[in-house]
Order: C-alpha cells, then sequence, then structure tokens
C-alpha cells in the first residue's frame, strides 16, 4: 500500500534531483555536442552549460534560477493509489516543502490577477497527468517546466492536403521563431495528429524519452534523425550565439485523427532536460529510476 | 575575440574597446533589474525622482534571482542565471540614456533600439549562458542589499558583488554591431539548405 508520506518524500527527492541534476541522457549530448563545436562562442557557451551542472550538482543548487512549474506523469497500475485526494494532496506537499528546502523559486500565479500565493500550488498546479498500464509498479516522473522553453511552444491546425511537407515547414518555422530563446541546445517534442489538445499533449509527452530514443516505428523514428539533422544546419547554435547544436534531439508522437484535420504541436525543453522519475510497488519498495 | 577582466563601475572607454565575440569577466557591483525595475525606475525619473540605486557606469543584470535569507537575516544568492532580455526591450534604450547604465547582462540579445542607444550613449550586452545559474550564483560573494523588494523576489533591485562573473559574450558592442543580428542573417541564409533536405 502506498502511503501518503511516502509520495510527499518521493515527490521531495524527485524535485530535488530534477532542479540541481541534469538526466544523464542530457549530460552525453551536451558533451558531444562540445566535442562537435568548433567555433569558440558555442564551445564557451556549452562549457558553461557543463559546468554549471557539475557546480549545481556538486553543492545541490538549482541549476536555473527558473524552477519551473510542476507537472507530473502518474504511469502505472492506478490501482496502487489507495485515495486519488490523498494522492494528490501528497504530491502538492512534496512540492510545497521542495519550494522551500531545495529552494525552489515560487512561480505559479493566478493567471489574470497574477497573485504569487509563494508556494507553487494553486488551481491545477501541480498538473497531473495519469497514464494506467498494467505494471505491477506506479511511476512518478517530476517534469517541472521552464517558462523559456515553455514560451516557445506551437500549435497548428494544417489542412491534411499540407500533408508531410506542412508538418515539416511547420517545425522548422517554429525553430527559427524560437531562436535561442528557450535555451538552445533544446529537445523539439512534436505532436501530429488527434485533436488540438491531444497534439500539443502528446508533443509534451514526447519530451520525456530520454536523448537518442527513437519511435518504434521506423517511418517515424527516421522522420525525427532527418528533422535533428536538418534543425542543426539552422545555425542558431547554443543560446542563439550561433554554432552547429540547436537542439539534442527530435521526438515525435502521433495519434490518429479526424479525417479532414491535421493538428500539429511543438513543444521544446531547455538544455538542463529537467526530468527524474521513481517507481513504486506493491510492497513499498522505491526504484529510483535514471533520467 | 579578446578576453577583458573588468571591474564594475565601468567607463566609457572601458565598454568602448569591446567588439562583439569578445569575453568579458566581472568583479565589483552589479544590479539586478528587470521588467518591474525598468517601469518604476523610468516613471519615477519621469516626476525628477531618482530610483533607490545610481546605476550611472554600472551594470544591470537582466534577473530574477533565487534567494534565501539566512538566521542572522543575511541574503544569499541560491540561482542567479539571467532572463530573457527581450521582454525589455521597449523600455532599454530610455533606461540607457537617462541612467547613463554602461553594461546590460541578459540572455537572447535585444532588438534595434537598444543596439543604437548603445553605440550612442556607450554601452554593451553581456550575454550570460541561460540557465546557468548556479555557475553565476557561484560568483556572487556577497549581498550588498535589496530595493524594491515588494515586488517580489524576481523583481526587486538585488546589489550584488561580483567575483570573476563569467564567461559574458559581448552580444552587442558600442559600436552598432550585435552578434544576434550576425547569427539571424546566416539562419535566413542556411534555411534554403535545410529546405532542401527536407524537400519543402
Amino acid at each position: 500500500m502506498l502511503s501518503e508520506d511516502m509520495i510527499e518524500d518521493v515527490v521531495f527527492k524527485l524535485l530535488k534531483r530534477a532542479s540541481t541534476s541534469s538526466p544523464p541522457d542530457v549530460v552525453r549530448a551536451l558533451n558531444e555536442a562540445y566535442e562537435r563545436e568548433d567555433e569558440p562562442v558555442p564551445k564557451m557557451q556549452l562549457k558553461a552549460i557543463l559546468k554549471n551542472i557539475e557546480v549545481a550538482q556538486e553543492n545541490s543548487l538549482p541549476l536555473c534560477q527558473d524552477t519551473g512549474v510542476h507537472i507530473f506523469f502518474v504511469k502505472g497500475n492506478l490501482k496502487l493509489i489507495p485515495y486519488f485526494k490523498g494522492f494528490e494532496d501528497a504530491i502538492k506537499r512534496g512540492v510545497m516543502k521542495a519550494t522551500e528546502e531545495v529552494p525552489l523559486r515560487p512561480n505559479a500565479v493566478h493567471p489574470i490577477t497574477r497573485k504569487n500565493p509563494g508556494n507553487n500550488i494553486g488551481v491545477r498546479m501541480p498538473y497531473i497527468n495519469y497514464i494506467p498500464t498494467d505494471d505491477p509498479w506506479i511511476e512518478i516522473i517530476a517534469f517541472p517546466k521552464g517558462a523559456g522553453s515553455e514560451n516557445m511552444s506551437f500549435m497548428s491546425m494544417l489542412t491534411p492536403s499540407q500533408g508531410l511537407k506542412g508538418i515539416k515547414e511547420f517545425i522548422i518555422e517554429s525553430v527559427i521563431k524560437s531562436g535561442g530563446k528557450p535555451c538552445t541546445p533544446t529537445v523539439i517534442g512534436v505532436g501530429i495528429g488527434g485533436t488540438s489538445d491531444i497534439a500539443m499533449h502528446i508533443a509534451k509527452e514526447a519530451l520525456l524519452r530520454p536523448i537518442g530514443d527513437r519511435h518504434p516505428e521506423k517511418d517515424i523514428a527516421e522522420l525525427e534523425e532527418e528533422l535533428l539533422k536538418a534543425i542543426n544546419e539552422i545555425g542558431i547554435g547554443p543560446m542563439g550565439l550561433g554554432g552547429k547544436t540547436t537542439v539534442l534531439d527530435v521526438h515525435i508522437e502521433y495519434a490518429y485523427c479526424h479525417t479532414a484535420s491535421l493538428p500539429v504541436a511543438v513543444n521544446t525543453q531547455c538544455w538542463t532536460g529537467r526530468r527524474a522519475r521513481a517507481r513504486i510497488y506493491e510492497d513499498g519498495r522505491i526504484e529510483e529510476m535514471e533520467g | 575575440m579578446v578576453e577583458y577582466r573588468l571591474k564594475t563601475p565601468l567607463s566609457e572607454e572601458d565598454v568602448r574597446k569591446l567588439n562583439v565575440g569578445d569575453i568579458v569577466y566581472l568583479d565589483g557591483i552589479i544590479y539586478t533589474g528587470r521588467d518591474e525595475v525598468h517601469i518604476h525606475a523610468i516613471e519615477l525619473a519621469k516626476e525628477g525622482k531618482s530610483p533607490p540605486v545610481d546605476f550611472k557606469d554600472m551594470v544591470l543584470f537582466h534577473c530574477g534571482p533565487v534567494m534565501k535569507k539566512d538566521e542572522n537575516g543575511e541574503w544569499h544568492v541560491i540561482a542567479a542565471g539571467p532572463t530573457t532580455s527581450s521582454r525589455m526591450n521597449s523600455l532599454e534604450p530610455e533606461f540607457i540614456e537617462r541612467f547613463g547604465v554602461r553594461a546590460i547582462i541578459g540572455k537572447g540579445g535585444m532588438s534595434k533600439p537598444t543596439v543604437d542607444a548603445m553605440k550612442k550613449h556607450g554601452a554593451v550586452y553581456l550575454a550570460m549562458t541561460g540557465g546557468a545559474a548556479a555557475l553565476a550564483a557561484n560568483a556572487f560573494k556577497k549581498v550588498h542589499g535589496v530595493e524594491w523588494l515588494e515586488f517580489g523576489m524576481p523583481e526587486a533591485i538585488w546589489i550584488l558583488e561580483a567575483e570573476n562573473l563569467g564567461p559574458l559574450v559581448v552580444g552587442i558592442d558600442a559600436h552598432g554591431n550585435s552578434l544576434y543580428e550576425d547569427v539571424e542573417e546566416k539562419v535566413r541564409k542556411n534555411e534554403k539548405k535545410v529546405r532542401e533536405i527536407l524537400g519543402i
């Protein structure tokens, strides 16, 4: 049985890890990017990024002062959650504790009055996504999202006749419009199909995949590779100061859509690649997962 | 590309010698200020009053830091990376002209009117690596005080003492050059090639 104290503690630890360290796949990709760049300016940006990750981890300090708003994915056997109200309250307490103790910047405000309660808690925030599976565990994924990258989100209802060409066009336009603002090198999440909300939702879900992970379907995997290669020819570079590395990866998810529509969405993650996950088993065993 | 280590306050000569792509490390007092600081400082100046700190020859850091007060009431910098400077585009030329700030630290660059104001009044834009907040926090050795904390932690003026803050890339120099405009130009050229690769 999952106790509420256990959930609160897991959430606190996940937020601390997500805010103060980058996942190993992201660090690996940033190191490779550093090796690949040959001009002094982009090389220096990547060096500062890698050094920053080192300093943050050593001192348990946030990687970035924008510690994000708090998005969670809860995946697994949802029957292990005895009481959803209690479960969500425990997640909120974990967020409050992390805000106080890591500390995290209080970012969550009322969208109209802009009033800031100071604890990152408010209506529908933290936002929790549930993905039910038949696995013998519950996986909690902390996915704090900074505004720099989230503000560079784009969605369009293409016409079916625009097809794959239109999709590629929209992605390239979004990347060019974003420039260095989302703190490049970024990871691009693309959602194709579904409805407008589904497209953006799966674009965000795509960002949960580790760098280098390819879509299980060959055609989509090839499209990911093609876009990755093409985008890095654009020359925006780390922090928009020019260079060979504009993105670390491109992840695509798709859903079947109405015969009369073609939604496409782009969601971006900054170079920190902040995410952390842990699995909780039925017997109360907790497994901290890498990346 | 030349590397400089400069100490605040900066003279006009200090900043006029810098060119885009040069690297700067900074020592001395630096003021944070973003949206609210720009709005209120300019409002006060219009009423003939002065903001609580004198920005003349000083460095303004576009940053909303995470700060923490210890048991003795002393403030410490927890995380202090740059915020997106383009939000201040509409107010920066006037801010530079009125207050004589010599350098602005931020990320993402600023628009043409700021580039022009920097050329006219002798100021530069220093690009700090976005998100590198732990690195920056490490370079701030002391917090000398805070003004306008009533606007909230990220929007206040934090008076910070830097030691070897950097590397900062000169993104806009005092001669009308902008690294961001150069990159935009290159991106426009590269876009053709990218479209070819993608068959669009």
